[in-house]
């Protein structure tokens, strides 16, 4: 099975309606509840990553018996250090987004933590793209 | 604990009542949403002071099924809309975060870790 969201950087009125579905969809296929609230927890997280810190992105899910692939490619400022933005409590979040209760630090530990593999890369000026993978 | 009693130790208002009825054992106070979703939340209550459409997004992504909003923050009808297709209660209470922790903890409700 496979999906595809586009995702409009700054609509925080409609950040998680992707990861939302997709939720939606695994639950009716039975998948393990722990299971299910990892790629929900670790979707989300990126779906808002997109919405708070790029123009916009498109988010790829593929589904199949014993995995689901999610695939988050967006156009905006990119990461200049990857390995800095993955350290709990390193934020670069406008006040903006901070009000809206993001902006912690702790969105790509929460996405390392709750995948079996995860690959970030980025280029600066240009974009981002996350890759995660969890085995059902 | 039922949702009723919840409600009545923080002299809450119930704002939505989920149709499966929640029984609340633990409870989480925070307003940065990626704290919340680091933790498992069965059973859990958040109270939280961040009343936005984003604080029932991660609700639901964690499977949180009772959201306090302290100091009487307002609760949009998108903000219930989202309540209601993913079974999660809410209560208004006009206390402090401070206050409603307390009065919980005071009444058996656990920290979740
Ligand atoms: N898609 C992206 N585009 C550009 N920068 C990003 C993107 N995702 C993450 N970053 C950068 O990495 C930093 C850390 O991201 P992370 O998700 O861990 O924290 P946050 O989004 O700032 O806060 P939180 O997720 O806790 O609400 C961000 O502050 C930002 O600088
Ligand atoms: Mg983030």
């Amino acid at each position: 099975m496979q999906f595809e969201f586009d995702i409009q950087g700054g609509d925080f009125s409609s950040a998680g309606k992707a990861s939302s579905d997709i939720k939606k969809v695994l639950k009716q296929l039975n998948i393990d509840p722990k299971i299910v609230r990892r790629i929900a927890v670790a979707l989300y997280e990126a779906e808002v990553n997109v919405v708070a810190h790029a123009y916009k992105g498109v988010m790829k899910v593929d589904l199949d018996a014993q995995k689901i692939k999610i695939v988050l490619e967006d156009e905006g400022p990119g990461i200049e250090n990857i390995e800095k933005a993955m350290q709990e409590g390193f934020s670069t979040a406008t006040d903006e987004v901070r009000q809206m209760g993001f902006g912690a630090g702790m969105g790509l530990p929460n996405i390392k933590r709750n995948t079996d593999e995860m690959l970030l890369t980025s280029v600066p000026d240009q974009g981002t793209r996350l890759e995660f993978m969890v085995r059902f | 604990m039922e949702l009723s009693r919840v409600s009545q130790l923080v002299k809450g208002n119930i704002v939505y009542e989920s149709e499966i009825s929640p029984q609340l054992e633990f409870a989480f106070s925070s307003d940065l949403m990626s704290d919340v979703l680091r933790f498992h939340m069965e059973k859990t209550i958040l109270i939280t002071g961040l009343s936005t459409v984003q604080t029932l997004r991660t609700a639901e992504m964690s499977n949180i099924e009772c959201i306090i909003f302290a100091r009487d923050k307002k609760v949009t009808d998108d903000m219930i809309e989202l309540a209601a297709e993913n079974n999660i209660s809410i209560i208004t209470t006009p206390l402090t975060l401070f206050e409603v922790s307390g009065r919980l903890y005071t009444n058996g409700i656990k920290p979740i870790f």
